[in-house]
């Protein structure tokens, strides 16, 4: 087994504001990992130390091997990095964008490769196209293809189908799957569940610190978090009676249907007693990586204040 | 359509405050702009220069010379900073702008005086700018009656009120019939391409910091040289191309004499566009938008016009803004574009000025390369 992504202790601030947090991860070789937590939560600045555009303030580690901030340009070469917003330049042509890319890395056969890149986004026939003109799932698709024409071994990806509709969305974490399938190791930030349990594990960052770690499955378990399901009519007025109830940690509505988690099941239970029967139906439900995450995100807002 | 409703006018108005208010720099600069260039204009700009440096060529040591020296003195236009030894020396001091008027005083000058015979007294003007010497020369008329008026005593005062002892002859050279043009429009070379190398190029990196490219190019082996050289270079065939058409425009519209040198004015051309370029990167590593470059260039600008001598004679400014001036790049590149074409000065006459911008380059180039950024810390 082989660390693509291996630091310790990283921590960063921007003037009074501790952003990243003694924050420690590994990634082994050819996995996605998803990197999920609230917004403000040092995801990006994480991100941003990795592939060396930021200075950690201390910490150290490797990238590929190379020493994340000694050897900076060195993970630079193999390393891809998608930004947040689209910031490839909308004023060159999807073609132009991808041949500067393969001129900024000193790339060979870069004809061949820029065409090999049109052939898999299946944008041949649009290559003349102002990159600007896109539709927002095109243009993240064109910024991974440009992400990774240099052929790199650690792709790191700030929330990359932030704004894309599911299709798009979709299709392009098959593309991800089938990075990964080559070798390619990813981290992915994200505030999509779906996306998250479609990664090989989860690491879990909040107010800068690194809180929960593992499968999705793992993390799900380690939460010790207990679900009731209830159906029944208006599930929305309920959610409001049962919040803040003692032993209830989340209560939210989906449409007919409401989710109570907790981590006390004799509280939880006495919690909803009052409403069964009510013509409601509870049944305790598998928690899901939402769940865990609002109960994750509710904790260390209490940690911190 | 439901009217004007004031209520809503409100509601933009204290937005659009607001967010002025917000951007410190703009902020600033809107309070700056006219505090700065005011003070710095108001008491700068002078179009009636005096203590204009004077060389001058004495063939003869004589009381008279040394009256009319005097004279020229008192009528405080002429600041004497030379004494040449020969008629070439004059000539010399003249085409480099160390004098901006040389006067000969003939071997003769007393003897013909003294008979009464056609005495004169050379005076030869820098006139490239016709407005800087203007006055000075006026003044000249006032100096056959005048000069010796003490020395003419007794016997020779008879002579009295008649005709006035010596004439002056004025020679405008470089620019004799004083044609503003020839002296504006070489001059328009160096603002044109100030205004437009430096501000494309202010604008050029703010874009993609604004745009969010910025973060990927940082993300990618480019150097900082790497980024400013590629950044830069199409912009010097821009500023090759203006020069090529304003040059040309020059000779065919204003028939602005092309007398020359144009070794130290391809040197000048090349060194002012580097300088200019690279005055915009820097700028545009300090601003944070495409606002604020463009706030910046336009407080470069501004003394560029006005302070280089390209509108008003640079001599007459006081000295706390001749220095200003002479920090300037505009200033040293329009000294050798009017010392080419108007008075064919050779390299040798123009090593100051390349001297300057070469300087210039360097200094801004290196600030340049120190605020890049290769992060976002």
């Amino acid at each position: 087994m082989t660390l693509a992504i291996d630091v310790h202790g990283l921590n960063k601030s921007f003037g009074d504001k501790h952003v990243v947090n003694d924050v420690t991860i590994q990634v082994e070789e050819g996995r996605i990992c998803g990197f999920l937590g609230p917004n403000g939560s040092g995801k990006t600045t994480t991100l941003r130390m990795l592939c060396g555009l930021l200075t950690p303030d201390s910490g150290s580690g490797q990238a590929l091997g190379y020493d994340i901030i000694a050897e900076a340009d060195e993970v630079k070469l193999r390393t891809g990095y998608m930004t947040q917003k689209f910031s490839l330049y909308e004023d060159l042509t999807i073609a132009e964008n991808l041949a500067f890319t393969a001129r900024v890395y000193g790339l060979d056969r870069r004809r061949e490769r820029v065409d090999a890149a049109l052939e898999r986004l299946g944008l041949t026939s649009r290559r003349g196209q102002l990159a600007g003109t896109l539709s927002g799932g095109w243009k993240q698709r064109l910024a991974l293809a440009t992400a990774t024409l240099h052929e790199p071994r650690l792709l790191l990806l700030d929330e990359p189908t932030a704004g894309v509709d599911p299709k798009a969305r979709r299709t392009f974490w098959d593309e991800i799957h089938a990075l990964a399938a080559e070798g390619l190791t990813v981290l992915v930030s994200t505030h999509y569940m779906d996306e998250a349990e479609r990664c090989h594990e989860i690491a879990y960052i909040s107010y800068g610190r690194l809180i929960a770690r593992g499968t999705a499955e793992e993390v799900i378990a380690a939460s010790g978090l207990i679900t009731f399901h209830g159906e029944g009519p208006n599930a929305d007025k309920l959610a409001h009676d049962l919040a803040g109830k003692p032993g209830v940690e989340t209560a939210a509505a989906f449409g007919q249907a409401i989710h109570v988690s907790g981590t006390d099941r004799a509280a939880l239970e006495a919690a909803i007693q009052p409403f069964r029967g009510q013509g409601y139906a509870w049944t305790e439900a598998h928690p899901t990586l939402e769940d865990v995450f609002i109960q994750l995100m509710d904790r260390s807002e209490d940690n911190v204040q | 359509m439901t009217g004007l409703s004031w209520n809503r006018v409100l509601a933009v108005l204290i937005k659009e405050f607001k967010q002025l208010t917000r951007d410190r720099i703009t902020y600033a600069m809107m309070l700056a702009i006219p505090v700065v260039q005011l003070t710095l204009f108001g008491y700068a700009i002078n179009t009636e220069p005096r203590h204009l440096p004077t060389a001058v060529l004495m063939q003869e040591d004589s009381r008279y010379a040394r009256s009319i020296t005097a004279a020229l003195k008192n009528s405080l236009y002429f600041d004497f900073v030379a004494q040449a030894r020969s008629p070439a020396e004059l000539d010399r001091l003249l085409r480099t702008g160390d004098a901006q008027f040389a006067v000969t005083i003939p071997g003769d000058f007393s003897r013909r005086v003294a008979r009464g015979d056609k005495a004169q007294v050379l005076v030869e003007a820098d006139a490239t700018d016709p407005s800087a010497t203007g006055g000075a020369v006026a003044a000249l008329a006032a100096l056959p009656d005048q000069a010796l008026a003490h020395d003419l005593t007794g016997a020779l005062a008879a002579r009295g009120p008649a005709p006035a002892p010596f004439e002056v002859v004025v020679h405008r050279r470089y620019n004799p019939e004083a044609i503003t043009a020839y002296n504006i429009v070489p001059g328009l070379l160096g603002i044109i391409l100030s205004l437009t190398l430096v501000m494309m190029t202010a604008l050029s990196v703010t874009r993609e910091t604004e745009r969010g490219t910025m973060e990927t190019l940082l993300s990618t082996p480019l150097e900082p040289l790497e980024v400013m050289i590629g950044k830069l270079a199409p912009y010097v065939m821009v500023g090759l191309v203006q020069t090529a058409i304003i040059l040309a425009m020059a000779a065919v519209l204003f028939h602005v004499p092309m007398g020359g040198g144009w070794i130290g004015l391809t040197l000048g051309v090349a060194l002012f566009i580097t300088g200019s370029l690279a005055l915009g990167f820097l700028i545009s590593t300090v601003a944070r938008s495409q606002l604020q470059a463009m706030q910046m260039s336009f407080f470069y600008i501004l003394p560029s016009i006005l302070l280089s001598g390209f509108m008003f004679p640079f001599r007459g400014m006081p000295a706390w803004a001749q220095w200003i001036g002479e920090a300037i790049p505009v200033t040293h590149f329009l000294r050798v574009v009017r010392g080419s074409l108007l008075k064919s000065q050779a390299l040798s006459d123009q090593w100051r000025e390349l001297a300057a911008l070469t300087a210039f380059v360097c200094v801004v180039t290196a600030l340049a390369m120190a605020r890049y950024r290769r992060t976002l810390d």
